[in-house]
């Protein structure tokens, strides 16, 4: 069928922040969408709050709009637009529930708007659970016995009935919000009344558990014409009960012989086809182990997490063939941009095995629940090709940089058999290498397969590896044979290095370094195969690439000059999209420059690894050994390592050292900016203030340190990322309590205490060639230090900072890159304190805020960065020292959390970042721009409410002047005992309400009554009430009630809403 | 135990052993499904030809006691990157390698299969020779070579059942000539409930019209359809007689019969995700194949045969049917198994083409003339 002429503008929805669940995955989705409706001429309007994407580049789109994705706002942006089509599948679940919304507002019927790709009888139909279970009741398609119910008491009644363990799950959230496995009366009753709340309609499935059966997914595409076809099916290592966002995958499916896959893929193209959907489509299914008994468990209607997974796996490109369908495309005349010589319409087959692994935020937060279970947890994910399990396995659990190489987690052996056994029964984020390690112990199969219910295959591996681990360490002599069989099972070096140097110490071969020589001396390398979606049947151009030890090499060497650039791996906490948005930008710029640019990274769902972007990608661990591989094979004039955040950073110094070119600032460098006493130098050389404080390498020395500072200081381990394990101690008992749980202190590993200066915090990125430092611009933060700078709202340019105060920073920020001899990126932190300047924090590498920063000010930072980098001088390019005027609109950046998700994890702000993405508002105002930064991170802002304030003594004083201010917009105020008493004796209408321990109702009930509509609550240190306030902000952010822990939050939301919103003033009387 | 498969151009993988000791020499083809090497190893159409499968990891499921195409593999050879040894799967009895090893059938493991792979795609399929002996190189090469052409030639005769037999339904009377028939076709009817004869390739149009059928249905089978001219005989007497479904080698052979002609592909289909299109809808259906010869497409002019599908990669004919006569016939594999099961529906055209025969030719009832004969009167 020809292209739809009458589709001249379409408007695409984007998935907004980043949130665990919705992840970089539809950045790539979106970019690869947008370009693909270009190329066909057709005009494209974007909306997308979320700053940090490639889509939201103003090339990718030709109007885009960055706002926040509400009915208002994409509203208006139609009405605007007027455009033909409205393309919903793109954006994960924000865009489809977006486009629902629109669709029964009568947005799209009255503007004259086409659904596209997927009608929303089908959406309802895919999402609605009643309306699901109806059409699989129609298809024949078996789904485990279920109900929905809007009351705690109809879901008792039925589990009752069908008895436990059910699974709750909650319609239309975001992986899994709100739902999980019940076993018990207590545990429903307490899952149902919070998945009620997170449900939009209010609505649960309450389902009859079919934990430990197989979990099976197919991704499905399907054009106007009918023609179907399975792009790939995929296993999930952990059985069904672990959200599949959770799980280990491997793809294809590994255990399911051909009469399995095909009745599960029958039963996928059945259910694509009665939905109706022109575009991608993901079914889930439970496979029972012991026969052909199957359960359908979700569909959705869109593109996913798993399609990207998909895409990256196979090399079909999915989200692109969404867009193209849509516009009225069919699968069999759209040719596949992998061969360039077949057609779309035809089955991806794979000669390798893929297998994804989670990326979970525990590091970050230890005291988070980290049992795996209906509700997603990860926030990124790796994924890694080989062309065995075990190959494949062992490459993706390097590709997670969690500090292990292999499967094995240092400490496991002292778990206690009781722990072990428990930790295999309930998932967590380290059961793979639990399993490795009751192998070792000497644990049957059989054993293991009772407790985990992971399928005997996957098992097998592991043991037989477990098995290999001790036949490396047990020969005196190193053979060839074993070095060539382990590496084709995946092991590094360093690896069998370390097996060895445990198991032989005498022998030969026990370090990383030997092994490499031994490896080379028998000429043993990897070699590169393509990934070309049909198994070498079709010869295929794409240049992408996965290592193997094998024969044949398929990589064709070219005669240009090439640039190797280093990625930012999976997406963590404080090391996101913005890191992956700026490789790309490089990417670009060398490609531009003349040179071919090589890319290695392993994080599946980004625009970077989209085979498209660069001339090669290797899909690989940033880990030493393959890195140095693919440098070796490619030999390229320079690596780049500035743009992949501090996974790049780190493998800079065993690069250089072993020869590799370093391009862009150098590593000494690099080295003088992180390492404590060299910065400390480099700054008082300069007659730069800092923070006075010191690095500490004990813990008697780190006491005497922070009295001689005077508390309270801030203390954390050197060399981190997004401020891991900081915290601001304020007494000689939190410091020793600090220093017992969070860090491992020893010369090999200092601390760094340093004075804590409560004042402004302002961040500026820097472009530097050497010689002339532009800055585009500077951020000031919202919240006041002490508050990681990821996670304060950020404004540019600066509204309370003055002009001589600016011209103070650029200067500082000048001075040290300079110093530096930076060439490319730098990003250095101030805190303003009494009126002068002082520097926090220097990161000679592209920064979180780039990418914010970049669209703000228009200036193409880390495309002006990788020019320099090849030796471009600012210059010629029309740049000169200094500051960048400053644009007229106001924009604001403000993180996004994902709390609701983190069972028992603190959500009041502090030194450690926790925010997983990043809306952005802009607007000539800056209340405006406040306004719709913070509805575009989901805050609801009524203009009258209730305000429950509950502050620590020390911030009662401001405190009562801001609930002044409210009081006097018209929100009641609620407060508990002395917080009410000091607003009472401010002349402040206040309604006091229980405490926890004063009876119901209290406070917490208020909240998840709904009686609330904000919560201020402020962190008292050390004390009892610690944990009252604890539960009353995990109550706010599970009921969706926005909290707030930082006063400065409070007055930025207060002053907008004074400028927004009116107050009624009695006359002055006279 | 060490295996060596040596190729015809000289080219020397050594791997390891999972299947019968021995040698044996083939054709060396390769198939990109990722599920069903049971059914690939058991398929007669691989007859004498030593299967690559694509897919690193083979055995993983093991072998189920009902998954066979036919009881006896019936492949020279079996070349995988990595053997599963462990199967894991309720319906799994044994392992691939103990079924190799019962029939005597070699098998390689652990050799560069993409790199193989892809020489057949450049240069074609070629020769080759399994060994798990110490023989030397040249040893190997006479051997492969003095491999008598008809051993590679004559593979219908080999797949064939000797003898007719009778799998009783209670519908529709199909005569299925087995030219090395896979389950799958028997398995489609007899969910349909026909009532199947299944008889040998040499089976003549007489013995045929004797069983009395209601429609005639033309196996896949190994090999070149030109080295079955006496099917393509038998195939053109009873065109237009009774209704024709041929499948694979039988829509070669079908094609012949109306004297079409057919040509050997570079390195063929195999594998369970060709497109094929309908050209009557412009539908593309996701395909079952294994074949290395086609039809050719200049040929069918004037043939009463008309071109129905192609390959919507290579555009080569994948379906034809009879202007005049109900004939139709298929390259794919409508029984799917192993692959995809888009195309069963094939099977039911089949029967609505035997229904519509038998009301536009309607049956006259042999009571009279039956009597007449027993008394002597005809």
């Amino acid at each position: 069928m020809p292209i739809n002429k009458e589709l001249k503008k379409i408007l695409v929805i984007g998935s907004g922040p980043i949130v665990i669940g919705q992840a970089a995955e539809f950045d790539y989705a979106g970019t690869q969408a947008c370009q693909a409706l270009k190329e066909e001429g057709v005009e494209v309007v974007l909306i997308n709050s979320n700053p940090a994407t490639i889509m939201t580049d103003t090339n990718m789109a030709d109007k885009v709009y960055i706002e926040p994705i509400t009915l208002e706002f994409v509203t208006q942006i139609i009405r605007q637009e007027r455009p033909d089509g409205l393309l919903p599948t793109l954006g994960g679940q924000t865009g489809l529930n977006m486009a629902v919304e629109l669709a029964r507002a009568g947005v799209l019927e009255r503007e004259n708007v086409k659904l596209l790709g997927t009608q929303l009888t089908s959406i309802e139909k895919a999402e609605d659970r009643d309306l699901f279970r109806e059409l699989m009741r129609e298809l024949e398609q078996p789904v485990p016995e279920s109900t929905i119910i809007t009351t705690v008491e109809e879901a008792l009644r039925f589990a009752e009935e069908i008895g436990y363990p059910v699974i709750v799950r909650p319609a239309y959230t975001l992986g899994g919000t709100g739902g999980g496995i019940c076993a018990t009366e207590e545990e429903l009753k307490e899952t149902v009344a919070s998945g009620i709340r997170y449900s939009p309609i209010g609505q649960c499935l309450i389902e009859k558990s079919i934990a430990g059966m197989k979990e099976i997914e197919y991704e499905v595409m399907r054009d106007a014409n009918d023609n179907c076809i399975v792009v790939c099916n995929m296993e999930n290592f952990d059985a069904v009960g672990v959200h599949t966002g959770d799980s280990i995958v491997v793809a294809p499916s590994q255990t399911l012989s051909d009469r399995e896959y095909q009745m599960l893929r029958s039963a996928s193209l059945k259910i694509i086809r009665a939905l109706n959907i022109e575009g991608g489509c993901n079914v889930q299914f439970a496979l029972d182990p012991q026969s052909f008994q199957y359960y359908v468990i979700e569909v959705n209607p869109r593109v996913s997490r798993s399609s990207a997974l998909a895409s990256k796996a196979t090399g079909y490109p999915i989200a692109k063939m969404a867009a193209k369908i849509a516009l009225g495309y069919t699968l069999d005349e759209i040719v596949n941009p992998v061969t360039g010589q077949t057609y779309a319409c035809f089955e991806p087959t794979l000669d390798y095995i893929v297998s994804k692994i989670p990326r979970w935020p525990f590091d970050k937060f230890i005291h988070a629940n980290r049992k795996l279970g209906t509700q997603m947890k990860a926030t990124g994910e790796v994924m890694a090709i080989g062309r065995t399990f075990e190959e494949s396995i062992h490459k993706a659990v390097r590709s997670l940089e969690i500090g292990t190489h292999r499967l094995y987690l240092k400490g496991v052996e002292q778990l206690s058999q009781q722990t072990l056994d428990q930790r295999l029964i309930q998932a967590d984020d380290e059961r793979l290498f639990l399993i490795a390690e009751a192998f070792r112990r000497g644990y049957k199969l059989q054993q293991i397969q009772d407790l985990t219910q992971i399928d005997w295959w996957f098992l097998d591996k592991i043991e037989r590896l477990v098995a290999f681990e001790k036949h490396i360490a047990s020969e005196s002599a190193l053979t060839f044979e074993t070095l060539y069989e382990a590496k084709r099972l995946g092991f590094t070096d360093r690896a069998i290095a370390e097996l060895r140097a445990a198991g032989q110490p005498s022998g030969s071969h026990t370090t990383e370094d030997s092994v490499t020589q031994l490896r080379k001396e028998h000429k043993l390398r990897p070699v590169y195969k393509m990934v070309d979606t049909c198994a070498a049947e079709f010869e295929a151009t794409t240049p992408y690439y996965y290592s193997t030890y094998e024969v044949e090499n398929e990589v064709v060497q070219t005669e240009k000059q090439k640039i190797v650039v280093l990625g930012s791996g999976p997406i963590r906490i404080g090391q996101g999209i913005e890191f992956d948005y700026s490789t790309v930008h490089a990417v670009w710029a060398i490609q531009k420059a003349g040179y071919e640019a090589v890319i290695i990274n392993n994080n599946p769902e980004t625009v970077s690894t989209d085979f498209n972007t660069s001339d090669r990608l290797y899909f690989e661990p940033l880990f030493f050994e393959d890195v140095m591989n693919v440098i070796e094979e490619e030999k390229p004039v320079g690596v780049i390592v500035q743009f992949g955040g501090q996974t790049a950073i780190n493998l800079a110094a065993p690069l250089q050292a072993a020869g590799v070119r370093i391009i862009g600032t150098s590593l000494e460098s690099i080295d003088e900016a992180e390492d404590r006493k060299k910065f400390e130098a480099l700054l008082s050389r300069l007659h730069i203030a800092q923070p006075k404080g010191s690095t500490v390498t004990s813990v008697d020395e780190a006491v005497g340190t922070a009295q001689s500072l005077g508390y309270p200081v801030l203390v954390r381990p050197s060399y981190v990322l997004g401020g891991r394990a900081m915290e601001i101690v304020y007494s000689d008992q939190e410091l020793l309590k600090y220093m017992e749980e969070a860090v491992n202190i020893n010369p090999q590993h200092p601390v760094l205490i340093d004075r804590y200066m409560l004042g402004k915090e302002v961040e500026v990125d820097a472009i530097c060639d050497g010689e002339t430092v532009l800055i585009p611009g500077i951020m000031e933060h919202v919240e006041r230090a002490g508050v990681h700078s990821g996670d304060s709202i950020a404004v540019y340019p600066p509204q309370h900072v003055s002009a001589e105060l600016k011209e103070k920073i650029a200067e500082i920020t000048i001075k040290i890159a300079k110093e530096l001899k930076t060439v490319g990126l730098v990003n250095i932190q101030f805190v303003i304190y009494n009126n002068e300047v002082y520097v926090i924090e220097v990161n000679p590498r592209s920064s979180r805020t780039v990418p914010f920063l970049s669209k703000v000010t228009n200036i193409p930072m880390a495309n002006l960065a990788t020019q320099c980098i090849l030796g471009s001088k600012l210059k010629d390019l029309g740049y000169s020292d200094g500051l960048w005027p400053e644009a007229d609109h106001v924009s604001v950046k403000v993180p996004v959390f994902s709390f609701a998700k983190l069972r028992r994890v603190e959500p009041t702000l502090g030194p450690e970042m926790k925010s997983t993405g990043e809306v952005m508002g802009r607007d000539p105002q800056y209340a405006k721009a406040l306004y719709k930064g913070l509805i575009g991170a989901g805050m609801k802002i009524p203009n009258t409410g209730a305000i429950i304030a509950t502050v620590a003594d020390k911030d009662k004083e401001e405190a009562v002047e801001l609930l002044r201010g409210f009081s006097s917009l018209g929100y009641q105020i609620l407060a508990t005992g002395g917080t009410a008493a000091a607003l009472q004796a401010a002349d402040i209408h206040v309604t006091t309400v229980n405490k926890l321990s004063e009876g119901t109702p209290n406070i917490l009930d208020l909240i998840r009554n709904g009686e609330a509509h904000f919560v201020i609550n402020t962190l008292t240190k050390g004390k009892e009430p610690e944990r009252d306030g604890f539960r009353i902000r995990r109550e706010a952010v599970e009921n969706g009630v926005v909290c707030m822990t930082s006063l400065d939050t409070v007055r930025a939301l207060l002053n907008m809403l004074e400028t927004i919103n009116f107050s009624s003033q009695a006359m002055p009387s006279l | 135990m060490q295996a060596r498969l040596l190729l015809e151009d000289g080219t020397l993988f050594t791997g390891k052993s999972f299947g019968a000791e021995g040698e044996l020499t083939g054709e060396v083809v390769f198939n990109t499904g990722v599920t069903g090497y049971q059914e690939v190893v058991s398929d007669p159409s691989y007859y004498g030809q030593i299967v690559t499968m694509t897919y690193p990891l083979i055995g993983n499921y093991g072998i189920s006691r009902d998954d066979f195409e036919s009881i006896v593999p019936a492949i020279h050879g079996c070349v995988v990157r990595r053997y599963e040894p462990v199967p894991s799967n309720w319906r799994a009895q044994y392992s691939l390698g103990d079924l190799l090893k019962e029939h005597g059938v070699p098998g390689i493991s652990d050799i560069d299969t993409r790199m193989l792979t892809r020489k057949i795609r450049q240069q074609g399929t070629m020769k080759g020779i399994i060994t798990t002996s110490a023989k030397s190189v040249e040893e190997l090469a006479e051997m492969m070579a003095s491999v008598r052409v008809d051993e590679l030639h004559n593979q219908v005769a080999r797949t064939s059942t000797a003898h007719l037999y009778h799998n009783p339904g209670w519908k529709e009377r199909i005569v299925l000539i087995d030219f090395g028939a896979k389950n799958g076709i028997l398995r489609q009817l007899n969910q349909r409930g026909c009532d199947v004869v299944i008889v040998p390739h040499n089976t003549t149009a007489d013995e045929i019209r004797r069983l009395n059928p209601d429609g005639i249905q033309l196996s896949n089978g190994p090999g070149d359809p030109k080295d079955v001219p006496h099917a393509v005989e038998t195939i053109s007497q009873l065109l237009g007689e009774y209704p024709i479904f041929g499948i694979c080698l039988g829509h070669q052979l079908l094609s012949l019969a109306c004297g079409a002609d057919t040509e050997k592909l570079k390195f063929g289909h195999r594998g369970g995700n060709h497109p094929v299109k309908d050209l009557a809808t412009g539908r593309c259906y996701i395909t079952s194949q294994n074949h290395g010869y086609t039809v050719t497409e200049s040929s069918i002019a004037g043939t009463g045969l008309e071109i129905t599908h192609i390959n919507n990669n290579d555009k080569t004919v994948e379906g034809v049917k009879h202007t005049k006569y109900p004939a139709f016939s298929v390259q794919y594999h409508p029984e799917a198994s192993p692959g995809p099961q888009d195309n069963s529906y094939l099977f039911d055209q089949f029967l609505d083409m035997i229904h519509e025969h038998k009301r536009q030719n309607p049956q006259k009832p042999r009571q009279a003339e039956l009597m007449a004969i027993a008394k002597g009167e005809l």
